[in-house]
């Protein structure tokens, strides 16, 4: 790499070429996805546009290379990094007048301090915890009749890290919901009301116009994009780990999962849950995330979300899993209206709350009391028995048995 | 027909011509894409002036202007082709009453260009005296991923394949416009054959420039203030911060209403042009727009002194 020749040595457009070839492998190792189709077009855009500065020549790039939005400060950085160590561009446009950078400098993007520690820390900290909680594991364990069973009933704070892995491997082979709505696109049907004159036509002619056979087509169904909000906070650690299992395996199954996960900020983990390998997609989020079990702001960071992603995320029907216990940190002033907002953003609005594993649970917090007249149901979330409830619950709709009113009524 | 333009300032003053002003790198893309004869992806907030491009691009080169609006459950039907199916049933029984028997030169018939109906793809890549036109596909991210699969063809090759009548290829590539609000993320695939810009709310500079090219009628002080003020509650945490579209809404609001100045009064009345959610124009309505104006007129003053 460090014996690259410059430009104005040699001076040929295929100088021009390969330089912007290095540059793209630039691009690339710094994460955006290039191809070399791309450093083709990258060429074709540079000498298409005879660049005449050093604006110009950044922009034509940046039509190629880019194609996201989140990308563009990337680019800024490898672009400036990358062409002025080289002092390159100037070489280039040798010819022409040189006139100040455009190129709007920002402050660098900050270095993501400690995220490897927060990743190791992690996947550590279940087993350690667990220890001691083996023995009471035990007592229990004596009085089941088959081990699947006690699995299914236990609260996942009580599992010890073996059980843990099992539970892990249960919630890979759990029956994933198959709720579908009806998109606005046709498919063709063996029978029904609507007639679909291509097909009936096409067969039709087939048989030479005679007679006209009729063919049927419906509404397609589809599953709907599943958005969940997920609460990193401490209270909550024991549980957070098995249900980003349970949306890995979500991912894995269906097209449309988006994935948040949020503490005293929000973070957008969705591509980081896309690998194949649970623990590697995990592993993946944790060093994405710097506020794993911190405290939780949730009217600050559903705020964030309601105002950057939500039109972006809930569009076509989609459902809302809020996953956490309600216990706010900062008092709940603007959390009633957040949660209204969202509530009338989305299709279906449900909350998973560990704490209702507990008999005696009352609405009885500040922050549940401000969430529950917002959410369409309301549902407990502490061991595999309750997943696989949410599951058939998301299958079908509204039985009435998850209505939060019930909650409310019985505080009064 | 106009010529396509030969540099980058060209575009600009093209782009300038049709009432658009552009901001060099938006410049730079459009006059990428026209030489490259690359389709344009713009991506952006709505009101930001996406869906003019296109329709200046048409008007300033004089080529006719196609839009397919996207919508939940777009299919080839009505964007691509459909055949005329009564035309075709007619013609059918029309050839058994003459007694024709070939059914190959039949078929041959009734598949033919005079039954086709075209939809805004296939329009846009039929030969027009005018020149190639322009394809604006609006609001792609309304429609499902099912149908950007139907566009990777004519956005790569600028062809279209129907089974029964064979591919249609354009004899000029049309220029394509896409744009999309984000409410869903565009398939790689698709945003791969384009050339991408991001387009951003414009700076005060730019606005005013804006303004005074889309809303001559206002008078120059108010404008400015206009801008201003349009800038500086862009930076407050509202849910939907106001885009061009509505700077201009509101500014010919304000000159129907015979303004020559803002006052807090006037703004809090005509604020519904501006602001669309109740949740920020409550927000705004607690004398927080009047904060914002004293501090904008501080400002005016200020410079005002400076010079």
């Amino acid at each position: 790499m460090s014996d690259r020749p410059s430009v104005a040595e040699t001076g040929g457009q295929g100088r021009l070429a390969e330089n912007i070839a290095h540059f793209a492998r630039a691009l690339r190792a710094a994460g955006l996805p290039v191809g070399p189709g791309s450093v083709l077009d990258a060429v074709a855009a540079v000498e298409a546009a005879r660049v005449g500065d050093r604006s110009d020549f950044y922009w034509s790039l940046h039509a190629v290379f880019v194609k996201k939005h989140e990308h563009s400060e990337i680019f800024q950085q490898a672009f400036r990094i990358f062409w002025r160590r080289k002092g390159m561009i100037e070489k280039i446009i040798a010819s022409m007048s040189p006139r100040s950078p455009a190129a709007p400098g920002q402050e660098e993007k900050k270095p993501e301090a400690g995220a490897l520690r927060v990743a190791e820390a992690l996947l550590q900290s279940g087993r350690e915890e667990d220890e001691p909680r083996q023995q009471d594991m035990e007592v229990s364990a004596r009085l089941t009749v088959s081990e699947r069973e006690v699995l299914q009933g236990k609260d996942f704070a009580q599992m010890t890290a073996a059980e843990i892995a099992r539970a892990q491997r249960a919630i890979t082979d759990l029956k994933l919901p198959d709720d579908e709505v009806r998109t606005r696109r046709m498919v063709a049907a063996v029978r029904g009301r609507r007639i679909d004159p291509r097909r009936s036509f096409r067969r039709s002619l087939r048989g030479g116009g005679a007679v006209i056979e009729l063919a049927f087509h419906e509404r397609a169904l589809r599953h709907p994009p599943i958005v969940a909000l997920c609460d990193i906070s401490g209270s909550m650690s024991d549980y957070t780990r098995l249900f980003l299992h349970f949306l890995h395996t979500l991912t894995e199954q269906r097209r449309r999962v988006h994935t948040f996960l949020f503490g005293t900020r929000l973070t957008n983990v969705t591509r980081s849950l896309k690998s194949r390998d649970p623990d590697e997609a995990l592993a993946r989020c944790s060093a994405q995330v710097q506020d794993w079990s911190g405290g939780t702001r949730i009217g600050t960071c559903l705020h964030q979300f309601n105002r950057e992603w939500s039109r972006r995320v809930l569009g076509q029907g989609a459902v809302v899993l809020l996953f956490t216990d309600g216990l706010e940190r900062d008092g709940s002033a603007g959390l009633p209206r957040e949660m209204e907002r969202l509530h009338h953003s989305c299709r279906r609005l449900v909350w998973l709350n560990p704490l209702l594993r507990f008999d005696g649970f009352e609405a009885k917090a500040q922050g549940i009391r401000a969430m529950l007249p917002h959410v369409d149901e309301f549902r407990p979330i502490h061991n595999l028995a309750s997943m696989e409830a949410l599951a058939l619950a998301l299958a079908e709709d509204e039985s009435g048995e998850a209505d939060p009113r019930k909650w409310l009524k019985r505080v009064g | 027909m106009a010529q396509l333009p030969a540099s980058i300032d060209d575009t600009v003053k093209l782009l300038a011509h049709g009432e658009y002003v552009a901001d060099r790198a938006l410049a730079t893309v459009v006059f990428l894409a026209l030489r490259m004869g690359r389709p344009l992806l713009l991506e952006g907030e709505a009101g930001v002036g996406k869906t003019e491009i296109a329709k200046v691009l048409a008007g300033t080169l004089g080529r006719r202007l196609i839009r397919l609006q996207c919508y939940e459950g777009l299919d080839v039907s009505s964007a691509v082709y459909e055949w005329n199916y009564a035309g075709q049933m007619m013609a059918i029984r029309l050839a058994e009453a003459e007694g024709v028997v070939d059914r190959a030169r039949l078929e041959d018939d009734i598949f033919s260009e005079r039954y086709l109906v075209r939809r805004p793809l296939l329009q846009a890549l039929s030969p027009d005296p005018a020149g190639a036109p322009v394809l604006l596909i609006d609001e792609l991210d309304r429609t499902d991923e099912a149908f950007e699969a139907f566009l990777l063809e004519v956005l790569s090759d600028f062809q279209v394949t129907i089974p029964e009548f064979g591919t249609v290829k354009a004899p000029e590539k049309p220029i394509i416009v896409v744009t999309s609000n984000r409410t869903r993320e565009i398939h790689d695939a698709l945003k791969r054959r384009c050339l991408y810009h991001w387009v951003d709310y414009p700076d005060t500079e730019r606005e005013l420039a804006i303004l005074r090219a889309k809303a001559p009628k206002a008078p120059a002080r108010l404008s400015r203030e206009i801008v201003a003020f349009v800038q500086a509650i862009r930076s407050q945490d509202l849910f939907k911060v106001p885009g061009v579209a509505e700077t201009l809404d509101w500014a010919s609001a304000l000159v129907e209403l015979d303004a020559v100045a803002l006052d807090p009064a006037l703004v809090s009345d005509t604020l519904g042009a501006l602001l669309k959610y109740q949740d920020d124009i409550q927000a705004m309505q607690a004398g927080k727009a009047k904060a914002i104006l004293d501090e904008i007129k501080a400002e005016a003053t200020g410079k005002a002194r400076a010079v």
